[in-house]
């Protein structure tokens, strides 16, 4: 497995501002992902762990400093060019799965790929191996009202890896599952990272869930506190 | 476009409020067309009027006759190209529900001074040699049926024949057709000299005159020279050009010019901000939704077109249904008024405009959602919930 970064954030803060108020929530953030790595971050309601992700994952830019991915700056790219990156190189997975309810399983796990030049039978092929992948072939043409929460998470999975992405942000993946369809999710997750070498970011506050990232990294008000080798 | 499938979806989602829209739509086009059609149908005539002919009445009330002395005068005066004449018959086949518009005519001046009126040299030989045989139009003569050497008995339901009863014994010379599609054919023509001579009121009596000019321009030089000739006679004339004629006698049946627009005006705007509403709505729904498309990468253009789309398609949809709705209805109803109002026909002039403004209630109901869809930050969107 290569050791190198994928993500380096150097000197970054991110402030908030509205109306006369700023908030602050990072000033001085540095980190470094390594390609490869499973990464939990933990830390209190309102320590910025989304506001974090959310810089990863191009959804927002920060205030001021440097964000590169692969050796590629992200934070001065136009919001068409970020939109771009993240589809070509993050899966997203949300709390609260997040699927279209109009569409069935299949045609949510293609919605990556109507950004691809992909044909039509391209897109189902490579959907009934996301579908596969998360083990529900035989729910392809279910509605996500027919699925149970575990089921449409998985559906979010194949969707977030179905366009074949570096790097997989997920923002309390298990938050809405109970245990053991929690421990599913996150075998997963795990799979996908040491089997198919995808770099995973996730943000959880159960420190069970924790325990099936390779690191986990703690953030209180903006900073990161216990002190991991991942650490600058 | 690979996106036409998640807008087919989205417009679908909701089987009842998409039945409701397009119904509301559905009902605007279909007044549209229905009443576009009908007054179409009503200003053809209006359309259809040469601008050089001039039509002769009598001045206390247009019904009132003429004396047949006035062609000649009216012949004499400056600037008159043509003069010819028509009397109402007033006629109906059959049964009096049945009615046949007749008119009483010089033949030969009247062919020339109506040229949009097409008839086979034969046939129009065959009219002019046979006093006792009729010209029918061509929409006429299909609603009954009739072909050339049918006879056919026509009623009067103001004049006698002399011989007794109100039915005259027509054979049919010939059939004319329309120069235009719009040319009204739908009425029947016969000799003046015939009907002259077989009604039993008597008295060399014209119904009216039709006039050509020189030159359109001047039409009102010669109208009152004819009016200020016959003044002061037993029968003062009013001449006015035919295409105001046609519209004094259309707006005689109410201004259905202001009608229409009102109706089709409060059609259209409660329909706009019904739809418009509920696309607002449909849109606020989606705001999760969008902002996950967003966050995939689906640029901000592409939603705002497929918003744009969708409320076309809704309105694409809705419409084509009341277009067709009002075709149907026409063709229903143009059988049974082909007499009152031919040229009842949904044309390509107003298919061409129901389409335009498909296209506008799509856009406008669908710009101010899909500028909010544009414009929605993924990140505030997943923090409101
Ligand atoms: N768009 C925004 N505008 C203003 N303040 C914001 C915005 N987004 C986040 N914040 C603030 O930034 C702080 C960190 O928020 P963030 O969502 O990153 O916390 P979190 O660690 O994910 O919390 P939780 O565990 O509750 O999800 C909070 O105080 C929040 O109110
Ligand atoms: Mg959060």
């Amino acid at each position: 497995m290569s050791s190198q970064n994928l993500f380096e954030l150097s000197q970054v803060a991110k402030r908030f501002t509205k109306g006369k108020e700023t908030i602050s929530i990072f000033h001085d953030l540095n980190m470094q992902i390594k390609e490869g790595d499973f990464l939990a971050i933990m830390g209190p309601s309102g320590s910025g762990k989304t506001t974090l992700l959310n810089l990863l994952g191009g959804v927002d830019q920060p205030t001021e400093g440097q964000i590169t991915f692969d050796g590629q700056r992200i934070d001065n790219l136009s919001e068409g060019q970020l939109a771009k990156w993240r589809a070509n190189n993050i899966g997203f997975i949300f709390q609260f799965y997040n699927l279209m309810p109009m569409l069935n399983a299949a045609r949510n796990v293609e919605l990556p790929l109507l950004l691809t030049n992909m044909s039509r039978s391209e897109r189902k092929q490579q959907v009934k191996v996301a579908l596969e992948l998360v083990g529900l072939s035989d729910r392809a043409s279910h509605m996500p009202s027919e699925m149970s929460g575990g089921q449409q998470q998985r559906v979010a999975i194949a969707r977030a890896v179905v366009s074949d992405p570096k790097f997989l942000l997920c923002d309390e993946p298990t938050g809405d599952l109970d245990r053991q369809t929690a421990d599913e999710i996150l075998q997963t997750l795990q799979l996908l990272n040491e089997k198919f070498g995808k770099t995973i970011v996730m943000v959880t506050h159960d420190p069970s869930a924790a325990k099936f990232a390779k690191h986990t990294v703690h953030l209180n008000k903006g900073e990161f506190v216990k002190a991991e080798e991942l650490l600058v | 476009m690979k996106d036409l499938y998640l807008v087919y979806k989205n417009l679908t989602r909701k089987k009842m409020r998409l039945f409701l829209t397009t119904f509301a739509i559905f009902i605007a086009f279909l007044i549209f067309g229905a009443i576009m059609t009908l007054r179409g149908a009503l200003n053809s005539g209006v359309e259809m009027s040469a601008d050089n002919r001039l039509v002769v009445v009598h001045k206390t009330n247009f019904t009132n006759p003429l004396p047949y002395s006035y062609v000649n005068k009216t012949q004499a005066i400056e600037g008159v190209k043509q003069v010819t004449h028509a009397n109402w018959f007033g006629g109906y086949y059959q049964e009096p529900a049945n009615q046949v518009v007749t008119f009483a005519v010089d033949p030969e001046s009247y062919l020339e001074v109506y040229p949009e009126l097409v008839v086979e040299p034969t046939q129009r030989n065959a009219w002019l040699n046979n006093q006792a045989s009729v010209l029918v139009g061509e929409r006429i003569a299909l609603a009954n049926g009739w072909k050339v050497g049918d006879s056919i008995p026509l009623s009067s339901n103001i004049f006698s024949h002399k011989d007794g009863g109100q039915t005259w014994d027509f054979v049919i010379a010939g059939i004319f057709s329309g120069a235009e599609e719009k040319t009204d054919t739908s009425y029947v023509l016969f000799h003046y000299k015939y009907f002259n001579e077989t009604q039993s009121w008597g008295g060399d009596n014209i119904g009216w005159l039709i006039i050509t000019t020189l030159d359109p321009s001047m039409n009102e030089s010669v109208a009152k020279a004819i009016d200020s000739n016959f003044a002061n006679s037993n029968a003062e004339t009013d001449t006015s050009t035919e295409q105001a004629f046609n519209k004094a006698f259309i707006e005689q049946i109410g201004n259905i010019g202001l009608i229409i627009f009102g109706v089709v005006f409060m059609a259209f705007f409660t329909i706009l901000i019904v739809v418009g509403n509920t696309m607002v709505l449909a849109i606020r729904e989606r705001t999760a939704e969008i902002a996950v498309l967003k966050t995939l990468g689906f640029e901000s253009m592409r939603i705002f077109k497929m918003v744009l789309i969708e409320s076309c398609l809704l309105a694409f949809l809705g419409g084509l249904l009341g277009l067709g709705a009002a075709y149907l209805l026409i063709q229903v109803a143009s059988e049974y008024l082909a007499r009152f109002l031919p040229n009842l026909v949904l044309d390509q002039s107003i298919l061409l405009q129901a389409l335009g403004y498909m296209l506008l209630l799509g856009l406008v109901t669908g710009i101010a959602p899909a500028i909010s869809a544009l414009r929605l930050n993924i990140i505030t969107a997943f923090n409101r919930g």
